[in-house]
């Protein structure tokens, strides 16, 4: 540990010789850090005891409702130490002082008394009560500071050793962008900053915050003020990104939706893809569109596809089965009840319209219209949440074309539906027209559906597409 | 900007608006009237805070005035399953705000005016904004017995809450809001206040109920534009100022910048639902499920509005144990909210055995379970 502390010093020196004194002086007092620069498990300012002030209206005291620190953590003058409650007034309660809050002297929904401690806050002996030059500036502007910290949690933070170091420096905080925890400024920012310039002091930004990543001073060139002047050019210095990963647990519906697709995962999928020219069905919907509107909805594309997937389902029952866990039993579902994947802001939803074998195409558009306005709400309920047997995802109108979509538990069977796009195609005398293409990518369980089903069903609900007058011959 | 044109006196905002960070300054110095053109509860409660963090009150005094379409408004250490019934609300489209200030759950509708006294931390007086208030009624009604209590409500014939305070205190700055029954729907007002949870153990902010009256009933040509219009004439008095009321539109951000996201934060669920303080519910129901009834008790920790901790104990056999265990995991960590525990179980039945028996329990369980939510 010594070598290395003595390594670490002799590195400083070539930076600025103003330094070494400092770290000289903080290698020798803390011999048990482990690291040079973080000071702040330096215990040797002094403790004070920050007093409830007086709230006002003869109130004595008061109930404790949120802390917005904890022990240990740095705090500058105006930061919000916590929330208390008096009676129907919900008060704020700011910092004093800059330093480290040691100690916390209520726990959520004690009563605090006016006039007794509050919180201890230890102050950097040398510095003495906070100094007004590196805390922020007029009225307003505190304000605002005020209320960034209030209401987004932040606080500009840094140790009272940083803050020495960048006042003695002519630095001022606002102008470093912080790398430590929640954006603390730490030495080696003020340190890095000191790096960048050649001597001029840069002017000071406009911006009232602390913004992370991808610091400012990066992109700002220092300026020569003399040309004739050699500018030392730094050695290959590595661009520094200061952002940080954030570790989330998955919880709720994300949870039970990675053991859904771990299911899925057993499941042995195939493939199969084809396109769809859908320039009749497009001229069709265009007729249709106004009809439907004068009913009250609002016809998409997608009630074509699910029922013409049913129709294509009554000859090719396989697809719309089940397979029990052991793989012993598949039961053929009798009703038709299609799912659409929704994206919502919960994440992927399939709810399904139930028995489509006996809707018209104008039921199908109503009820999904129904089932979208829950979906944005966020509203759906059970029953459409369950009992699917077959899924389409139009993924298409997002983009796309070919997808390899999963198979969701307990169905047997997946379509995706690509963007249109408007394609150059040959017709039956070679010549090229313009189609309107749309693809198609089933996926189905290998277990008991093989390629020639997949095929057969796929071309039978691509010629109903395709021809949308052949469905009138086998509606129901 | 284009300010809707009304009945009222109004300014063009960018003659008095000199620099929106500096303040808003009126004709004379001493104070500024200010009314909302909007009756949405969350852009209100937006335009408060922006004026409690932004304008400088240091010479001038503000009065906001402002009403919401129907809404519950919590405090801001509520509890809202213990104060409202959540599923009505939901049910009539009726939106939850939780506001920054302290006290109690009130409900708003445009027969509700609210007001909002501005002034710096030291300045700050309850007590003289409701006497205000008071004399602003009595010039309008004489006859009007309407008193101010030492809880800061406002009786009338000394018996019903007309209305309700709350108050907010920043490091200079501070505001005092209260409410005014005009011709509020006290039909609706009393069974949205009224929760229908059982088992609820927290530590949050009650609130008190108290009866209530519409001033309208006692005085039917008693309307909220009248009695907005006397309050407004009664602070200019005082506060020596003209009576000026300036319309204000809280979506615009030339004239109130960052405006958008504060109403934005105050609509998420983080906000609304995940600041309730910690709290427990221990509680049981019954299933009647076939030809037998069975009791299913329920203890769950709700933290940050997310359970935390997740006990449900069900009869032996009933469900599969693994089966009911797979639902408490599942169910620790995700939000105490009936949608997402709604897409939480129907996403977990797709890796259930299809057994139509079992999902129907499983549904069963599940519905029960969501309306504790």
């Amino acid at each position: 540990v010594c070598t290395h502390r003595v390594r670490s010093c002799s590195s400083i020196r070539f930076i600025k010789s103003k330094y070494v004194c400092v770290f000289d002086k903080s290698a020798l007092k803390f011999s048990h850090q482990q690291r040079l620069f973080r000071t702040s498990a330096v215990s040797r300012g002094q403790i004070v005891q920050f007093k409830l002030s007086d709230i006002g209206e003869g109130i004595t005291e008061v109930t404790v409702k949120e802390w917005y620190i904890k022990e240990g953590d740095s705090v500058s003058q105006f930061d919000s130490i916590c929330e208390v409650q008096s009676d129907k007034a919900s008060v704020t309660i700011t910092s004093r002082y800059d330093g480290i809050i040691r100690k916390l002297h209520y726990s959520l929904d004690e009563i605090a008394y006016v006039g007794k401690p509050l919180v201890d806050i230890e102050i950097d002996a040398s510095k003495g009560v906070a100094p007004a030059e590196d805390v922020v500036e007029a009225p307003p502007m505190s304000h605002e500071e005020h209320t960034h910290q209030e209401i987004k949690g932040q606080k500009t933070l840094a140790t009272p050793a940083v803050r020495r170091l960048a006042m003695e420096n002519n630095i001022k905080l606002s102008e470093i962008v912080g790398t430590g925890k929640d954006n603390r400024i730490l030495k080696e920012d003020i340190l890095n900053y000191l790096a960048k310039q050649t001597g001029a002091i840069l002017p000071p930004s406009p911006k009232a915050e602390i913004i992370p990543p991808l610091p400012k001073s990066e992109t700002v060139p220092a300026p020569p003020k003399d040309k004739a002047r050699k500018i030392p050019v730094p050695v290959s210095r590595p661009i520094v990104f200061s952002g940080k990963d954030k570790t989330e647990p998955i919880t709720g519906f994300h949870k039970a939706m990675v053991k859904t697709m771990n299911a899925a995962l057993k499941i042995p999928h195939f493939g199969y893809c084809d396109e769809i020219d859908m320039t009749q069905l497009v001229q069709l919907r265009e007729e249709l569109k106004p009809l439907a509107q004068i009913r009250g909805v609002k016809l998409s594309f997608m009630p074509f596809f699910i029922k013409a997937a049913s129709l294509g389902l009554l000859q090719y029952p396989i697809l719309n089965a089940s397979l029990d866990e052991n793989c012993q039993n598949v039961t053929y579902k009798a009703s038709h009840n299609i799912g659409v994947a929704m994206d919502t802001e919960q994440g992927l939803i399939v709810p399904n319209v139930k028995n489509v074998q006996v809707c018209s195409v104008f039921e199908i558009a109503s009820e999904l219209n129904r089932l979208q306005s829950l979906g944005s709400a966020g509203q759906l309920g059970t029953s459409d949440l369950t009992g699917g047997t077959f899924t389409l995802s139009n993924v298409g109108t997002i983009g796309g074309t070919y997808t390899k979509p999963v198979i969701l538990p307990p169905e047997v069977a997946i379509g995706a539906l690509g963007k249109i796009q408007v394609l150059p195609r040959f017709n039956g005398k070679g010549e090229v027209f313009q189609a309107q293409i749309m693809n198609v990518s089933w996926s189905a369980d290998h277990r008991i559906i093989d390629g020639a089903t997949m095929a057969r069903f796929s071309n039978l609900w691509k010629s109903y597409l395709e021809n949308p007058a052949s469905m009138l011959l086998d509606l129901k | 900007m284009v300010l809707q044109s009304s009945l009222k006196n109004c300014l063009q905002l960018s003659c008095i608006l000199q620099a929106p960070k500096a303040g808003f300054r009126s004709t004379a110095s001493g104070g500024l009237i200010m009314q909302s053109t909007s009756n949405d509860v969350y852009q209100n409660l937006a335009v408060e805070d922006w004026i409690h963090d932004h304008m400088n009150l240091e010479n001038q005094q503000v009065l906001f005035l402002w009403r919401n379409s129907p809404a519950v408004v919590i405090g801001r250490h509520q509890n809202p399953w213990q104060e409202c019934n959540l599923r009505l609300l939901r049910q009539k489209k009726i939106k939850l705000a939780r506001r920054r200030s302290g006290g109690g759950t009130v409900y708003h509708d445009l027969g509700n005016i609210n007001l909002t006294f501005f002034t710096t931390r030291k300045k700050h007086e309850r007590m003289e904004n409701l006497k205000l208030v008071v004399k602003a009624l009595k010039a309008l009604r004489p006859q009007l017995d309407v008193h101010v209590t030492d809880r800061y409500d406002i009786l009338l014939d000394r018996q019903y809450k007309i209305s309700g305070t709350a108050a907010k205190l920043g490091r200079t700055a501070a505001y005092h809001h209260c409410t005014l029954l005009c011709n509020t729907d006290k039909f609706v007002l009393s069974s949205v206040l009224k929760s229908p949870y059982k088992g609820l153990k927290s530590n949050a902010t009650p609130s008190v109920p108290a009866s209530v009256k519409n001033l309208f009933e006692e005085d039917s040509s008693l309307t909220s534009e009248l009695l907005l219009d006397a309050i407004a004439e009664e602070y200019a008095t005082q506060h020596r100022i003209d009576r000026h009321i300036n319309l204000i539109n809280p979506a615009d951000e030339t004239v109130l910048p960052g405006i958008n996201n504060k109403a934005k934060e105050l609509q998420t669920w983080e906000w609304v639902y995940g600041k309730t303080p910690k709290f427990n519910i221990s509680t049981h129901f019954n299933i009647a499920y076939k030809d037998s009834v069975l009791d299913v008790k329920v203890d769950m920790d709700v933290k940050h509005g997310r359970i935390e901790v997740c006990n449900i104990d069900l009869p032996e056999q009933w469900l599969p144990p693994a089966l009911c265990s797979e639902l408490m995991k599942n169910l620790t960590g995700s939000k105490f909210c009936p949608n997402e525990t709604t897409a939480l179980v129907t996403t977990l039945l797709r890796a259930c055995p299809q057994d139509g028996d079992l999902q129907s329990r499983w549904n069963l369980l599940c519905e029960n379970i969501k309306m504790l939510m």
